[in-house]
């Protein structure tokens, strides 16, 4: 903490991923940056394949040996990427967690929930059978479940769909890490138990002071719960703002076509069709040239500037920042009248 | 399966299945006598792995039998000097050999030794092996299986190559050439036969392996910073309890029968040592004669252990998946 408060809790820059494939590099993160300051939830929002959990499994080491990441992540200060393992994984589930988005999958289906929270516990420290029952209990009580004492002793299988997904926040934050990061935690569970999954999330972020990675690809998750957003498209962070200025003042095309493919709940639109960005994602072997949005865009001037130069992001508002050729010209322009301009 | 938030293990009459059921009896138990108060220290009890390990075993009725057959072939054939009504080799030529009879239960044979007597000593040998066999077997596969499984790449390959070099030699010319070179006592039948079995575990154990590896919970081991090691033993093994109890259960019935057959071609245990299978191969030529009752009694003893013992496989398999039972 050498600059005061400035430093933030984790700063990522350039990062970068490639994985060989047959058909040749396969570029899952370029060059991407973003911070993530202390008690602070930030967003990272993009369609599948874009790079968003990648980006987070190779912050902790978690990718393949194959991939060649380069780039920098500081954690505190300390550079993570390559780091050796045994050096990365006393910071594992200590000090930064994953909650993954499959928890059927992400828990052992032979040991029972208190089993897997104290195996998680006792990776990183040495307690009494008595302390970790206690610890047990109070996380599975932390995150709402009913009758903690009794449940810790069922295995997966016993649980319903937002329980499990429950339990496994409850592991995640079993070593009250710094630095949560959530890939996805509510896209396999329905509206009602995403509410309450978000709700246990926002109540674990306020007792335990952590920060939140949350990963998503639901701009009404984000709306609901980040204070910053970084949106990716193709391995690449397209915008970046706080969740505000990204609603109300979107500055790139793909942010502004994501928010008009909303639909609205409060405005009539039957017999609309709803909006929606043209073409399909790239591929990430063979990526567009220049701006990797430029073939779907509304915006584009091909092939000068958007198909030759990579945009560089540029600042648009405090602490919003926007990788377009043509960020003035979005100014001041909404997902409606995006909406509108299409219909016509 | 229960109702989401609903404190549906302590519900004592759910209807909806055993699951709920189940995972309340333990506070049950003392729910009956007890007054309110106790009622929340009665579910506070700890429901261990072992316990529920134990009541999912109990569940499966083969299985207890079993282990009352093995205990009692055990207890009989080790304590055979304590139990056997005559020494296994006291012979009464005058006698000959003669059916079932009071005085020797299973008959004698043609010099008149206690058919009886004789099986329990034999039972030392034919279940030593079976055991020993097994244990070791499972070890060394269940070990090396998890190495290639885990590890991959180069490892992978040159264990398995080992593996279908193992699988591709004709076993019973390798025993018969190992027992020829090493002597023929029990040791040596063991570890021969060890050395030719463990390739079946090793080879259950890396496909299991492999395919477990890939799945998201052992990720998220890896991101809450566990170690190979520990990935591997607390995290993979529990998953593979299954079938790997199951081969050994097999190992030991395969232990067993395979030590027989040697001893029925005469590369086995040599003769004044005994087994189940060369009390077989000294009778074989009864077969459809009024002294069949020697081929018979030494072939039930190798048939209810190894059955016994495939039950017993299939209780603790059953035991060791929690989810058995619930479907």
């Amino acid at each position: 903490m050498s600059e005061g408060s400035a430093e933030p809790l984790l700063e990522v820059r350039d990062l970068s991923v490639v994985f060989p494939t047959d058909e040749g590099p396969l570029q899952a993160v370029d060059n991407v940056s973003f911070r993530v300051e202390e008690h602070e939830v930030l967003g990272v929002v993009g369609e599948s394949g874009s790079g968003k959990t990648v980006t987070q499994l190779a912050i902790l080491g978690l990718l393949p040996t194959r991939a060649t990441i380069t780039g920098s992540a500081r954690f505190r200060g300390r550079e993570l990427i390559g780091l050796p393992d045994d050096e990365m994984r006393p910071i594992r589930g200590n000090e930064i967690a994953i909650i993954f988005q499959d928890a059927l999958a992400a828990l052992n289906p032979v040991h029972t929930i208190g089993d897997q929270i104290a195996e998680a516990i006792s990776v990183h420290h040495d307690t009494t059978d008595r302390e970790m029952r206690e610890r047990i209990i109070e996380l599975l009580d932390l995150v709402g479940i009913p009758n903690p004492s009794e449940r810790a002793d069922q295995y997966p299988h016993e649980y319903s769909g937002g329980m499990r997904q429950r339990a496994m926040i409850a592991m995640s934050i079993a070593n009250d890490p710094a630095l949560l990061i959530a890939d996805e935690p509510t896209t396999a569970l329905d509206v009602t138990l995403q509410a309450q999954v978000l709700e246990v999330l926002e109540r674990v972020q306020d007792r335990t002071n952590s920060s939140i990675v949350m990963i998503t690809h639901d701009l009404g998750v984000v709306a609901g719960i980040a204070e910053r957003v970084v949106v990716m498209y193709a391995g690449r962070r397209v915008e970046e703002a706080p969740v505000d200025d990204l609603f109300e003042t979107p500055s790139h095309p793909y942010s502004l076509g994501l928010l008009a493919s909303l639909p609205r709940l409060d405005q009539r639109s039957h017999g609309q069709r709803l909006y929606r960005i043209k073409g399909q994602p790239p591929s990430l072997v063979d990526r567009p040239l220049g701006c990797a949005f430029h073939p779907r865009c509304e915006f584009a001037t091909v092939p000068d500037p958007c198909a030759t130069q990579v945009p560089e992001a540029r600042e648009v508002g405090p602490g919003h920042f926007s990788a377009c050729h043509h960020t003035d010209q979005l100014v001041g322009l909404t997902p409606a009248q995006l909406r509108e301009r299409a219909a016509t | 399966m229960s109702p989401r938030g609903g404190p549906a293990g302590i519900v004592p009459n759910d209807p909806r299945g055993r699951v709920v059921v189940e995972s309340s009896s333990v506070g049950n138990v003392s729910l009956l006598p007890g007054s309110g108060g106790e009622v929340a220290d009665a579910i506070a009890v700890h429901r261990s792995q072992w316990e529920l390990f134990r009541r999912r075993f109990m569940r499966h009725k083969a299985a207890l039998v079993s282990i009352g057959v093995l205990v009692f072939l055990f207890v009989v054939c080790f304590g055979a000097s304590v139990f056997a009504p005559y020494p296994p080799d006291a012979q009464d030529l005058l006698l000959g050999p003669v059916g079932p009879s009071a005085a020797h239960w299973f008959g004698t044979d043609e010099l008149g030794r206690d058919e009886l007597s004789r099986i329990m000593y034999a039972g030392q040998i034919s279940l030593k092996i079976g055991i020993a066999v097994a244990l070791l077997s499972t070890f060394v596969g269940t070990v090396l299986g998890a190495i290639a499984g885990f590890i991959g790449n180069a490892t992978d390959q040159a264990l398995m190559r080992l593996t279908d070099l193992f699988l591709i030699v004709p076993g019973i010319a390798i025993l018969a050439i190992a027992l020829k070179k090493f002597g023929h006592d029990d040791v040596t039948i063991i570890l021969v036969l060890a050395a030719l079995f463990w390739t079946y575990v090793a080879r259950v154990v890396r496909g299991q392996i492999l395919s477990l590896k890939e799945k998201e919970f052992v990720e998220a081991a890896r991101a809450s910073g566990a170690s190979n090691t520990r990935i591997i033993v607390k995290h993979l093994f529990p998953n593979i309890v299954g079938p790997v109890v199951v081969n050994a259960t097999l190992a030991v019935a395969a232990a067993i029968i395979t030590e027989s057959t040697l001893s029925f071609l005469g590369f086995g245990v040599q003769p004044p040592a005994t087994s189940w299978g060369n009390m077989l191969s000294d009778a074989e030529g009864y077969v459809g004669t009024d002294r069949a009752y020697l081929l018979y009694f030494p072939g039930l003893a190798i048939l209810l252990t190894v059955l016994a013992v495939n039950f017993l496989g299939d209780g603790l398999r059953d035991a060791f998946d929690p989810q058995s039972g619930h479907s």
